[in-house]
């Protein structure tokens, strides 16, 4: 009877001596949805509140234009290029770092990270100074009649560039706290090199590549800045979603620019929702998600 | 085959090494297949993808006289775009840590209904191309707009005005703070604040003395990560900053600006000030990181 009093008393009391009061709990979760609701929901909401502000017709019509349908072919092909480059880049970068001991290790690993830090203006400034009229191969270009900036190849370049750490960043940590020994095993049962990774590294690194895919996906398809300097902006030709939602907002073109901008945002939106999914999924055992820490993940 | 060239020359390498087994050894001996494939094919595309272009803007600023250097980067108006860009992150990141604090903390201490779809909108700013986010941003917060509205009538003018860089700024800031300091308020140990407690220190004291000096290493690695984003953003700001010369531009713009009349030592002496900061602030985050985790473990 006594213990259980105890334990009847002892459990308010500590979580009320650890725990914020009612007032406090109250006035923080306000003041804290407050920003979120300023700062993240309103936008949000925005973009399909002004997309759809002349009406559903409006808003479809808005997908018929020629020039947006090229500038979705466009950012669907850019994409379509730059995630299996980098996805192979990632896969071969985490097999060499995660399952071998190398000197220079740790310099290879802040080197992949590089195009994070880097400005996405200065990401494009890069492919001018090479590929550009006046860059270092811009004169043998011209003589070869071929188009680098403000073409198609340099918007894959530029991409590429920018969405290059994505895989990379996921597998490495992923892959190293996986070890090497079930490879092992499957050498020494008398796997052949690629039977054993297709049979049991492919198979236990799956979900933090597919998390590692969504996210360099849709920085490909949404990047602006580093595209935006290579690109020259040709209607129909050179631009982007992201840079035709530019050229329809600049000419005030609002329910236009909105529509385009929110197919963008539905892809963020089942992004988030994917993320989510393979987070929430595997919960419980962090090791075949992502061993990424939660603090390390930059885009 | 550059890629083959450079696999064999790693495995032969490796393999003489490996019979004098003491010395120096480029790796630890492995069974597993393919370590001079991938590496080798890591480091040829690094250096192609990143590497040589980036090498290419201080290689074509090498070739700018010193004075030619200077004046691009000392510029009247590039110097007010570097107060701009460095005062409107700084501002920016500092609202970041106040408000991040509060929404780790509310995330991880309070039960909240539609937790999960919170939490899951806090990386919006990842997944939104920022070009989405500067007109949404725009739209709202110009004077006519939902938010924007509320400010003129106090007076107050945020879209076209560095205030609207900075709403931009704390935007695609906003989630490194919370999932920075969000996992170390998760581990905190209850123990520490239940003695703390007992010991008769107030609700508040034992948040100053015992639950900040935990996470402060998170809050300053956060800090840095959306202030080192803040600086080299482009998309969201340009339209809401309404880009006036000495007034709103962010130094970004500008080199785009002197892109777009040719002027490519101008764009590039600027960027290579740029790229100089970003280094440097990530050789900062790096060192944060390790004595966070340090401090953790």
């Amino acid at each position: 009877m006594s213990m259980q009093n105890a334990a009847i008393l002892s459990k308010p009391n500590a979580a009320r001596a650890i725990g914020d009061s009612r007032g406090v709990r109250w006035v923080l979760t306000g003041v804290a949805l407050a920003f979120l609701g300023l700062f993240l929901f309103v936008p949000l909401v925005a973009v399909f509140v002004e997309a759809l502000k002349k009406g559903l017709w409006a808003y479809l019509q808005s997908f018929s234009d020629p020039d947006a349908r090229a500038a979705i072919g466009l950012t669907l092909t850019t994409a379509g290029i730059a995630v299996p480059l980098n996805l192979i880049f990632g896969v071969a970068a985490a097999w060499a770092i995660a399952k071998f001991d190398f000197k220079g290790k740790s310099v290879l690993t802040t080197l992949i990270d590089l195009p994070f830090a880097v400005s996405p203006v200065i990401s494009g400034l890069i492919f001018v100074l090479i590929f550009g009229l006046h860059g270092w191969a811009g004169a043998w270009l011209a003589e070869h009649n071929i188009k680098v900036i403000f073409a198609v190849p340099g918007i894959v370049l530029a991409t590429v560039f920018v969405t290059f750490p994505f895989v990379a960043r996921e597998l490495i940590p992923l892959m190293q706290s996986q070890g090497t020994e079930e490879e092992q095993a499957a050498l020494v049962l008398g796997a052949s090199g690629w039977r054993m990774f297709t049979r049991i590294t492919l198979p236990n690194i799956k979900w933090g590549l597919l998390y590692g895919v969504i996210l360099c996906n849709a920085r490909a398809m949404g990047e602006f800045g580093a595209v935006s300097v290579v690109s020259g902006h040709i209607r129909g030709q050179t631009n982007t979603i992201p840079l035709y939602v530019e050229i329809l907002y600049n000419e005030y073109n609002f329910v236009a620019a909105f529509a385009m901008a929110s197919l963008l945002t539905m892809l963020a939106l089942v992004t988030l929702a994917a993320k989510s999914a393979i987070e929430w999924k595997f919960a419980d055992e962090p090791s075949k998600c992502s061993g990424t820490q939660r603090e390390d993940r930059r885009i | 085959m550059p890629t083959e060239a450079c696999s064999t020359r790693f495995t032969r390498w490796d393999n003489s090494l490996e019979m004098n087994a003491q010395s120096y050894r480029l790796k630890q001996h492995s069974i597993l297949p393919g370590f001079g494939l991938s590496l080798g094919y890591t480091m040829l595309y690094l250096g192609l993808i990143v590497l040589i272009p980036l090498a290419a803007v201080f290689v074509s600023a090498g070739s700018l006289t010193a004075e030619r250097f200077w004046a691009s980067i000392s510029h009247p108006r590039v110097l007010a775009s570097y107060r701009l860009s460095f005062g409107a992150s700084f501002v920016a990141a500092m609202i970041n840590v106040v408000f991040g604090l509060l929404v780790a903390w509310v995330l991880v201490r309070y039960r909240l209904a539609g937790k999960r779809f919170i939490d899951a909108l806090i990386d919006l700013p990842f997944a939104l191309p920022t070009a989405v986010a500067g007109i949404a941003l725009t739209t709202i917060y110009a004077q006519t707009g939902w938010i924007g509205k509320w400010f003129s009538h106090a007076g107050i003018k945020v879209a076209f005005t560095p205030i609207g860089v900075i709403v931009a700024l704390t935007f695609i800031g906003l989630p490194f703070v919370v999932r920075t300091v969000q996992p170390v308020l998760q581990d905190l140990s209850k123990e520490a604040e239940e003695a703390a407690a007992s010991l008769g220190a107030g609700r508040f004291q034992t948040f100053r003395k015992v639950i900040l000096p935990e996470i402060i290493p998170s809050l300053l690695t956060g800090f840095a990560l959306a202030f080192a984003r803040a600086i080299g953003e482009y998309g969201s700001v340009v339209f809401i900053s309404g880009n006036m010369p000495m007034r709103t531009e962010i130094t970004p713009l500008l080199i785009i600006t002197k892109l777009e009349q040719y002027d490519y030592a101008g764009a590039t002496a600027i960027a290579v000030v740029m790229l100089v900061t970003s280094f440097a602030l990530l050789l900062a985050i790096n060192v944060l990181q390790k004595r966070a985790a340090r401090y953790q473990s």
